[in-house]
């Protein structure tokens, strides 16, 4: 087959016609239910627990049952089970486990916990509870001339990933072996993590991904937390132990988007932008987890599509005493972008300029020096996807239509594809195998989980076209420790570019021997591409080895009466190199600008006393197919060289341009500043009322 | 008490609760996993079967109002002619991401072509709007929807 070829998934009719199995679906014998014990209360001493007498078939397993209490991710700030003080509403104490579930519920019932309550630090962004800092400059601002300074701030709130399968792990310990079953993105996240947490040896040691019902970044390193736990809860019992979360759990105890601050002040002289200034925040609740990395992605991204030369960037993640926050598709861009690209907007308003018109003098290209003091390498076509979108939307005639209760917005995007600067390299490593049996079928051996964004569709048909073979004799299982190699988490948008890159390596030495008929395995190792340089310490270099880039346009209603929002159109143009099946990629578009959507006006989720008050589908409301924009989408082509057949990253792109697109509409259409993600009818009212 | 009900064709007995939520008893007694539980609160669409031929989110049905009854699961409507061009339709526009909704959207779909009318963009989306997929954006199940109806209706 060929790359260009317009295929069906792979894995298209068993999830329809429900033979798919799922971690609920799946049969174990003996099985016990775990459930989690959590505070009741934010912050303080638990002074003690009185368990009612423990009937013979039910289970406690708290700290005392871990090797080490830690889940390890970046840090290991996370303990599995809070031992003797917690850190968040809803912390996890303990897990009761048996193999009835109505006992354990009674049981639980019964469970008293006294605490020594301490007061909560709730608000972030002021204040010394300051978990980590990072800081970058370029140029001088110190020096700088300007005749005017243009100053706003920007915040965001919760989002939720709402994948439609809930968290769910099993753990089954048995003859001194642990095996994980369940819903993840990161196989070998799991396994470092229970590594560190069980004390066993690393060949002890085995995690199988199960269908995976969406992730979104909320299983990237959650799950980890999870694993430790029914480890601990397996290794006490020796049966296997499963802990499925009801959605309530799920949607009030998982990660989220972190909240956000920003302040952009831009200094300009004679109309023209000549240096600016970021400070960022973002609520990372009690323990850093990933928030340090995500931080870094989005202060990195903070001058998006556009060439500022003197620049002074500072990045804070806050501790606080809400839910932890971590990985969601676009890890910290999206709220960074936002401030960016509303302030882009809001200062062409200021300036009286078209707001496409004013972006396009600061479009960065080839050569270029970034944010962050290092050359785009590749060539960069921001004014060709202008050009484009301007004419699918018919821009001009657009703003001529626009005003009295309908609006149009814009926004420019980059996304920098897998790792921040050298990570590949230096923490991932990446490895992958392919093996051709005797039977000449061809297997895909990564640990790249397919959780619905086409990974075994793209990959399989990465291998099946440079082999030239048909893509049914690729054979690619879900993820298994045992028998496949680290080729990195399935996060980043790196899955396509970095995994398939390797792929398309050692399909092409495998090619040869095609004819064989013996067993052959081909292993291919990362490498870095020559012009990456990263200084991890001062943030100067390549941010990323490659960028894909978005340009979007939203059209949207309000109401005049109720104020309600409605996007009518949502007019998208897109690099991603090349896309590597079509029908995927407008798949992760379309998802992507769903996600935007519910971000930008629809995804309200507020916390009182640090517990989120939309715990439901009915009140924390995502998209449905009537909230749907018409969407136009279209693509130029820019293949990157070190991409397979030129691909670049696709999968978080897509979401983070919508927001600040349909933000920009509602100002448009309202006459009005939007400074808040999401937007909604009561804060459109606020801003009228001011 | 011993319910009675027919499924997927067959009558079957269960030894339950009236109370007892239809999802459970499918997924739990009868071993049906293509149902999937995503909200538990009728809000989601990935739980929904048949029941007496009208769609429902068995999440909220308890037996009391299974008793005597007819409910068809995936597992049964997938043995169905209609099941395959859904099925086709499904692959052909790209449908399926993570597959979870999937089940209950493919179920949903089926409720709308029995309706056997013509049907307008906004009868579609009204008619799967109790079904949640967090990512395909629904453009491509729509498609493969108006297809359908164009060409069942036709066919009909």
């Amino acid at each position: 087959m060929k790359i260009t070829d317009r295929i069906n998934r792979v894995d298209g009719v068993e999830k329809i016609n429900g033979t798919a199995r799922y971690i609920e679906d799946i049969k174990f014998e003996n099985l016990h239910y775990g459930r989690t014990l959590r505070s009741e209360i934010s912050k303080g001493r638990i002074k003690c627990i009185k368990y009612p007498q423990l009937p013979e078939n039910l289970w406690v397993i708290d700290a005392n049952d871990t090797f080490i209490n830690q889940v390890a991710m970046i840090t290991t700030d996370m303990p599995i089970f809070a031992d003797g003080y917690v850190n968040y509403k809803g912390e996890p104490i303990a897990l009761i486990a048996g193999k009835d579930k109505n006992e354990i519920i009674r049981f639980m019932k019964n469970i008293e916990i006294e605490y020594e309550e301490e007061e909560g630090i709730f608000d972030f962004g002021s204040g010394d509870n300051i978990f980590s800092e990072q800081e970058y400059t370029k140029g001088d601002l110190e020096t700088l001339e300007y005749d005017k300074v243009f100053e706003k701030s920007y915040s965001t709130g919760y989002q939720e990933q709402l994948y439609m399968e809930k968290q769910g792990l099993v753990g089954d310990f048995s003859d001194g072996r642990l095996i994980i079953y369940g819903s993840m993105q990161c196989p070998y996240y799991i396994k470092n993590a229970l590594i560190h947490s069980t004390g066993l040896a690393d060949h002890d040691i085995r995690v199988i991904q199960s269908e995976t019902g969406g992730a979104f970044g909320g299983k990237e390193e959650y799950p980890s937390l999870l694993a430790c736990q029914v480890a601990a809860a397996s290794m006490k019992i020796g049966a296997p132990v499963r802990l499925i979360f009801d959605r309530r759990e799920d949607i009030v105890f998982t990660t989220k988007r972190h909240p956000s601050k920003t302040l952009v002040k831009t200094y300009l002289k004679d109309h023209r932008i000549v240096g600016m200034e970021f400070d960022f925040g973002i609520d990372a609740g009690p323990y850093l987890g990933l928030s340090d990395v995500v931080l870094q992605r989005g202060i990195l991204s903070l001058t998006g599509c556009y060439l500022i030369e003197n620049l002074r960037v500072k990045g804070t993640t806050y501790k606080t005493n809400n839910i932890f926050t971590g990985a969601f598709r676009g890890f910290g861009a999206p709220q960074t972008l936002f401030a960016l690209e509303q302030h882009m907007n809001q200062l062409a308003n200021h300036l009286g300029y078209d707001p496409l018109e004013f972006r396009r003098p600061y479009f960065v290209k080839r050569g270029d020096i970034s944010s962050t003091s290092g050359i785009y390498n590749e060539e960069i076509k921001l004014d060709e996807m202008a050009d484009r979108l301007a004419e699918m939307a018919g821009y001009d005639k657009l703003k001529e239509e626009m005003g009295s209760y309908r609006g149009i917005g814009i926004s420019f995007i980059p996304h920098g594809g897998g790792f921040t600067g050298d990570g590949e390299a230096e923490h991932i490593k990446s490895v992958v195998k392919l093996k051709k049996d005797t039977d000449k079928n061809i297997h895909i051996l990564v640990s790249s989980v397919e959780m619905g964004q086409g990974a075994k569709t793209v990959l399989s048909k990465i291998v099946a076209s440079v082999l030239d073979i048909e893509i049914d004799r690729i054979i690619y299982e879900n993820p298994d420790t045992l028998l496949v190699p680290d080729s990195g988490p399935t996060v980043a948008s790196r899955t396509t570019m970095v995994v398939g890159g390797l792929l398309y390596k050692a399909a092409l030495r495998l090619k040869d021997s095609m004819e064989s008929d013996v067993e052959i395995e081909i292993v291919e190792n990362y490498k870095q591409p020559d012009y990456v340089k990263w200084d991890q310490e001062n943030l100067r270099g390549n941010a990323y080895m490659s960028y894909s880039w978005s340009a979007v346009l939203a059209v949207v209603e309000v109401d005049p009466l109720t104020l309600e929002i409605t996007c009518k159109d949502i007019y998208a143009v897109y690099d991603v190199g090349m896309p590597m099946d079509e029908k995927t990629f407008i798949g992760q578009v379309h998802g992507g600008i769903a996600q935007g959507l519910g971000y930008a006006m629809l995804e309200v989720m507020t916390t009182k006393d640090g517990l989120i008050e939309h715990n439901s589908f009915s009140s924390y409301t995502v998209p449905t197919i009537v909230d749907m924009p018409r969407m136009h989408t279209d693509w130029i082509l820019n293949p990157y060289k070190e991409g397979p057949y030129g691909a670049k990253a696709a999968g978080e792109l897509t979401l983070v341009g919508v927001a600040p697109a349909i933000a920009s509409a509602v100002e448009n259409a309202m006459d009005i500043e939007i400074k808040e993600l999401p937007v909604t009818s009561e804060n459109i009212l606020k801003e009228l009322l001011i | 008490m011993i319910v009675e009900f027919k499924l997927n064709g067959e009558d079957v007995k269960v030894e339950t609760g009236l109370a007892m939520r239809l999802l459970d008893v499918i997924r739990n007694d009868f071993d049906l996993k293509g149902t999937k539980e995503g909200c538990a609160e009728g809000e989601c669409g990935a739980c929904i079967v048949f029941l007496d031929g009208m769609i429902v989110n068995s999440c909220m049905m308890p037996m009391n109002n299974v008793i005597g009854k007819e409910v068809v699961t995936i597992e049964g409507f997938s043995k169905t002619e209609r099941y395959k061009e859904i099925e086709k339709a499904f692959m052909v526009e790209g449908a399926v991401q993570c597959g979870f909704c999937t089940p209950g959207m493919v179920m949903a779909t089926e409720g709308l072509l029995k309706l056997g009318i013509s049907l307008t963009e906004e009868d579609i989306k009204v008619g799967l709007s109790g079904n949640i997929c967090r990512s395909t954006g629904y453009e491509a199940i729509y498609r493969a929807v108006r297809k359908l109806t164009q060409e069942v209706v036709l066919n009909d």
